[in-house]
């Protein structure tokens, strides 16, 4: 037999508003995803990530296209999506006045957990993600990442098959951070948890994707694993250099790279081959040009190359 | 190679890419080719863990009304309870008021008329929280994109609307005893049939919470659910106090269609010297007909909502 789908998702297509101030938010997108499976979406702010999952959790009905879920379509099993998922949606409000701890038992008892399952699986999140110290807050007297993180409490417990989070870390510092994606990665582990995250930051979708779809105005431009599409972009390497005064201008090197770099200020990103970014580095580094470079670095491409070489615009992925 | 618009353009490698700061245990690494997928021309997915037993999940099943209609109700009760104790003032106060101010027009041995502004008072309660509180909850939540919490839980929407509407009465239930004993005492009363309010107030919450639901999902704006809750309990108002008599004909045509008019003339009989139990059970049936019509009403809302 073959891999179970989660999700199998054809020429899905969804027009925003209507007559000249209409957008296509979703063009014509196919998808399979596994069981099993953490799968990533990244693209820019207002690329129709959101508009994507929304219609995977039957909150939108798409224009045209097909969802089905586990081999069943969704329009036949409107409840579908609600039975199977965890949602995390861009909006909190609905929790906003409600402790921590409340927020999470009672959406794990609208899941149908029993009282004490209920009570035991929220004492478990509560701890899992480091929320217990504010446990009795109430969400809106939280900082910005306490609150997200206890939104994600919400949408993991009760343990779904499925968990869609739109943005789950989105504000979150590295630590939280972190402990959200093991959180996710031992449900995926333990249980064949399939997850679907959107994602602007690119060492998250590099450290814990199994596989990305790229989206740019509406249409998925790539969708594959993090290293095999970082391999398919190019071979070339990113030399980030950055100047604490002006580089000697005579030098051979420094006049080379200046010609190949892309300068923004006293930084300079330069792509070029490994073995000649190895090189110049090298030169640089023991010759006069050292005294005035104040930091550099050598990298492999990143999926922000790949986006940007697929032709999006890098304005909002980050990279912490 | 691989740049494709869909999942099924690259060739099969093992998904090792990332190496993140976690460590994690790739379960399985297949490349089995997806053979019974449309497009199966094109080269198999790129190979993805597969977990330990393949198969579809369990599906779990959807939550009871009872359970989710209990969390619903105790997640509303947590929100900042310090708002809600003005709520039980204001809400009585404003009935209490109105039973001193036509103390002094009303005839007080019409124990029919007093029987009818008693009633009508005591259901404004209801109404206040209903339609006013409950539509301008509704109409916030729909403007802040909050309902797709509810929306992507597996519980009846009915729950959703009577587990909120329940939540405000808490607070508001104590506002009708104090209404109804009041005005019983003012006017001086009957206070044997008193018991009738509990079935009137939950029969008349059901209704009128149904509707301020269904005004606040619908409202294409949350100022305009606002007006619209605030423009019901004013006809709650006006039609339930004046006594039926005393209106116009186009009046008394408007408080027949008016579903709380129900729940106010069974209130009212209840205040008379001789029930008569026909008319009272025929209201009230009237009450829960409408009540069941008035939260489909929401439910319908609540999914147009789900599915714009
Ligand atoms: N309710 C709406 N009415 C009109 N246009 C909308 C609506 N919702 C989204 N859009 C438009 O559809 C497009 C896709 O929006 P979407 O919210 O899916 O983007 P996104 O990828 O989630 O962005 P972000 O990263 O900012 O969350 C955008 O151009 C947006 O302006
Ligand atoms: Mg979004």
């Amino acid at each position: 037999m073959g891999v179970v789908l989660s999700y199998a998702v054809r020429g899905l297509t969804r027009r925003h508003g209507a007559g000249e101030h209409a957008v296509l938010a979703n063009d014509r997108i196919d998808l399979d995803i596994s069981q099993g499976e953490v799968f990533g979406v990244l693209g820019p702010n207002g690329a129709g990530k959101t508009t994507l999952v929304r219609q995977l959790m039957g909150l939108l009905r798409p224009d045209a296209g097909t969802i089905t879920m586990f081999g069943q379509d969704v329009r036949d099993a409107p409840d579908l999506p609600a039975r199977l998922a965890g949602y995390l949606g861009q909006a909190d409000h609905a929790l906003a006045e409600l402790p921590v701890a409340t927020a999470v038992g009672t959406t794990a008892r609208m899941r149908g957990l029993s009282r004490a399952a209920a009570r035991t699986a929220r004492a478990a999140i509560l701890e899992e993600l480091g929320l217990t110290a504010v446990a009795n807050r109430p969400l809106a007297r939280l900082s910005g990442g306490q609150r997200r993180l206890a939104c994600v409490a919400t949408a993991l417990v009760g343990d779904r098959p499925v968990l869609i989070l739109d943005e789950p870390t989105t504000g979150l510092d590295p630590v939280a951070r972190r402990a959200v994606w093991a959180a996710l990665q031992r449900r995926r582990d333990a249980t064949g948890t399939t997850v679907v995250l959107i994602t602007h930051n690119v060492l998250e979708a590099e450290s814990v994707l199994d596989r990305v779809a790229v989206l740019e105005a509406g249409r998925v431009i790539a969708c594959d694993t993090p290293g095999q599409l970082k391999a398919s972009v190019s071979g070339d390497v990113r030399l980030d250099l950055a100047w604490r005064s002006e580089p000697p201008a005579d030098d051979p090197t420094v006049a080379l790279l200046a010609g190949l770099a892309t300068t923004n200020g006293r930084r300079w990103t330069v792509r070029m081959a490994p073995a000649a970014a190895r090189d110049a580095l090298g030169r640089l580094t023991t010759g006069a040009a050292f005294a005035a470079l104040d930091d550099f670095s050598l990298a492999t491409p990143s999926l922000e190359d790949v986006y940007l070489t697929l032709g999006g615009a890098s304005r909002d992925l980050e990279r912490t | 190679m691989t740049v494709v618009p869909d999942a099924r353009g690259a060739s099969p490698v093992p998904s090792t890419a990332g190496g993140g700061p976690l460590p994690r245990a790739v379960l399985a690494v297949s490349d089995l080719p997806v053979s019974d997928l449309p497009g199966s021309d094109l080269p198999a997915l790129p190979a993805v863990p597969v977990p330990v037993s393949p198969g579809a999940p369990w599906i779990p099943p959807a939550t009871g009304f009872g359970a989710a209609f209990g969390a619903v109700y105790r997640g509303q009760l947590a929100r900042s309870k310090v708002g809600r104790i003005p709520l039980l003032f204001v809400a009585s106060f404003q009935s209490v008021g109105i039973l001193v101010l036509l103390r002094g027009i009303l005839d007080v041995d019409n124990t029919t008329a007093a029987g009818q502004v008693v009633a009508g008072s005591t259901v404004l309660v209801v109404a206040f929280v209903a339609l006013n509180l409950l539509a301008q909850r509704f109409g916030a939540l729909r403007a802040a994109g909050a309902l797709d919490y509810y929306l992507t839980l597996p519980v009846p929407p009915a729950a959703v609307v009577l587990g909120t509407a329940a939540s405000y009465a808490t607070f508001a239930a104590p506002g009708t005893l104090i209404t109804a004993v009041f005005g019983s005492l003012l006017y001086g009363l009957s206070l044997s049939g008193l018991w009738l309010l509990l079935p009137v107030v939950v029969l008349a919450g059901v209704c009128l919470s149904g509707l301020g639901a269904a005004v606040g999902l619908l409202a294409p704006r949350p100022e305009l659910a606002t007006l619209a809750g605030q423009l019901g309990m004013s006809i709650v108002l006006f039609l339930g106090v004046i006594p039926a008599d005393r209106l116009p004909e186009v009046g008394r045509l408007a408080r027949d269609a008016l579903p709380s008019t129900y729940a106010v003339d069974a209130l009212a009989a209840a205040f008379q010297p001789g029930i008569d139990w026909a008319t009272v059970g025929t209201d009230l049936a009237v009450c829960a007909v409408v009540g069941v019509a008035a939260l489909a009403v929401a439910v319908i809302a609540l999914r147009r909502v789900a599915t714009s």
